[in-house]
């Protein structure tokens, strides 16, 4: 019916007596581009963390290609094919760098899956001659290379990515936005960022969701979002 | 001279399962952070498991296997049924947990089979130097040790018992069953803590009999660095010997204080393991 691949339904998640998620509601169709933006603490990363299951929804309802998944499990989630890369990324900096990539297929199956590893391995080529490292050497851009090779290595139909410009200087974060817009162009990879960095995300995605104080504050295409100075002021500070 | 071989080999022997129960403990620790003083309660069901099927089937290898599947099974449903809940309801520590399940288990191990000494045979002849005896619990601790190590390093089932266990939440996100992998993780440490109570088991058990060699190895693990399965080997073979020498050459009242000494020593300087780089100390 729908061709909105992703559906959020009046989410609601909260810290004890702290309400965090207020009746959120968006939808991203298949092989959509959304930025998830706000100021810190207006709640993304709990938004993602309770798409994911990492984190329990005291009410609504989260759809993925209209399966109900919010009661689902969060290592089941991964099997529906929504990955999740958290904030901070996530390497398991005991691992390898080839263990973190393996780590990633193992749902999947126990054998190895070379083919998506080249995959993975040609969209990052900084990854390739530190196989055998251990990710606690990885510069921070090369970790979030890793983090987002491992959740595809997971072959995901959705990728939540929360903030993965964290720390990376501005010309690291373009690529890896560059990067993401390649991937849904070349596999139909529908993507959410959750971002701080409102200017370079709204550039790179199709639309935006703001979030201010856990509610949706103001939605549309980024190229509103974006030339629309009262909204720029009021949420986005640029 | 002879005095000196006949020592280093029995030290060696007795190494090996110190060397088992701080691998034992390292694997648990790794994962969940928390020292499990319920160890020698597992090796004790095991040692008792052995000595009531091995008379009932006639033979010791029967009872042997008995004891490592009862013993890995209780190390199972510990962590399920007890650990897991009472960690997420209280901050009860870990610590008095296990050790509550130890006095549990000494007490419960005297109702059925009694307080009193139990024969407890050997695997193999424990006479000769080395004696066959001493040899078995020399290979199979080394086999174990090998075995282990092929499971973590090479094995899918060891990636995702190692993710678990340094970075639960990603390690979900990426589909491994966190809960599952921390069950199977205390199933192999009371796997290979019940093999160290058949080798230290022989010649009597008593719901006692563990104490003493349990405090070599957590020794053994403190001195090879909790965090550390190299470490744990080389810690049990240094207490092994240790103990050997110091019993043999200056008498064995002064083997537990010897130990003492060593976990004084090693915390003072290396607080995190003989393996581990010295740290600088902040004042
Ligand atoms: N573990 C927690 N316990 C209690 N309150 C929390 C916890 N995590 C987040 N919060 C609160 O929930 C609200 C939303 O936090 P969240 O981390 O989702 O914000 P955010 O939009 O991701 O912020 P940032 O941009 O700084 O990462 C904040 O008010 C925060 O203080
Ligand atoms: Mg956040």
């Amino acid at each position: 019916m729908s061709t909105e691949l992703l559906e959020v339904v009046d989410l609601s998640a909260s810290y004890g007596a702290v309400r965090a998620l207020d009746a959120v509601s968006f939808t991203v169709p298949e092989r959509g581009f959304r930025a998830v933006l706000g100021a810190n603490g207006a709640g993304k990363t709990t938004l993602l963390r309770t798409l994911t299951g990492l984190h329990r929804a005291d009410a609504g309802r989260v759809l993925l290609d209209g399966e109900d998944i919010t009661r689902l499990p969060a290592e089941r989630v991964i099997t529906r094919g929504l990955a999740h890369v958290p904030e901070g990324g996530g390497v398991i900096t005991e691992l390898t760098v080839e263990e973190n990539l393996r780590l990633g297929a193992l749902w999947r199956s126990s054998r190895r899956d070379r083919a998506t590893e080249a995959e993975v391995l040609d969209l990052f080529p900084p990854l390739v001659e530190r196989l055998g490292r251990s990710a606690g050497t990885l510069s921070g851009g090369e970790r979030q290379m890793l983090a987002i090779g491992r959740a595809l290595m997971a072959r995901p139909r959705v990728l939540l990515l929360d903030e993965p410009s964290l720390g990376l200087a501005p010309l690291v974060t373009k690529q890896i936005f560059t990067l993401l817009r390649d991937l849904r162009e070349r596999t139909g990879l529908t993507v959410v960022l959750v971002e701080q960095n409102a200017a370079g995300a709204l550039a790179a995605t199709d639309s935006g969701v703001v979030l201010n104080q856990g509610r949706v504050a103001v939605e549309g295409p980024s190229t509103d979002l974006l030339s629309d100075d009262r909204t720029r002021h009021a949420y986005l500070g640029f | 001279m002879d005095h000196f071989v006949d020592l280093t080999l029995s030290g060696l022997a007795s190494g090996a399962v110190y060397a088992a129960l701080a691998l034992s403990l390292v694997i648990i620790y790794q994962a969940t952070r928390l020292v499990n003083f319920a160890q020698p309660a597992i090796a004790l069901i095991a040692v008792y498991t052995a000595a009531t099927v091995a008379p009932l089937t006639g033979s010791y290898w029967v009872g042997f296997v008995a004891a490592l599947t009862v013993g890995a099974a209780a190390g199972a449903l510990v962590e399920r049924f007890v650990v897991r809940p009472i960690a997420r309801v209280s901050q009860l520590n870990g610590i008095i947990v296990t050790l509550g399940l130890l006095l549990v288990a000494q007490g419960g191990v005297g109702m059925i089979w009694g307080n009193e000494q139990h024969g407890f045979s050997y695997a193999f002849d424990f006479v000769g130097r080395p004696s066959p005896a001493d040899v078995f619990a020399l290979v199979s601790v080394a086999v174990v040790a090998a075995l282990l190590f092929c499971l973590y390093r090479f094995t899918p089932l060891g990636l995702r018992m190692r993710a678990a266990a340094f970075r639960p939440e990603a390690a979900r996100l990426s589909g491994v069953k966190v809960g599952l992998m921390l069950t199977t993780g205390w199933a192999i440490s009371a796997l290979i803590a019940s093999l160290a109570g058949m080798l230290a088991g022989p010649p009597f058990i008593s719901p006692n009999v563990f104490d003493i060699v349990f405090v070599y190895g957590i020794t053994a693990a403190v001195v090879g660095g909790l965090d550390n399965p190299f470490g744990a080997i080389i810690g049990g073979l240094l207490v092994g010997l240790g103990m050997s020498y110091v019993s043999g050459y200056a008498g064995p009242e002064l083997a537990t204080l010897t130990a003492l000494a060593l976990v004084v020593l090693v915390l003072s300087v290396r607080p995190d393991g003989i393996l581990s780089r010295p740290t600088a100390r902040k004042v």
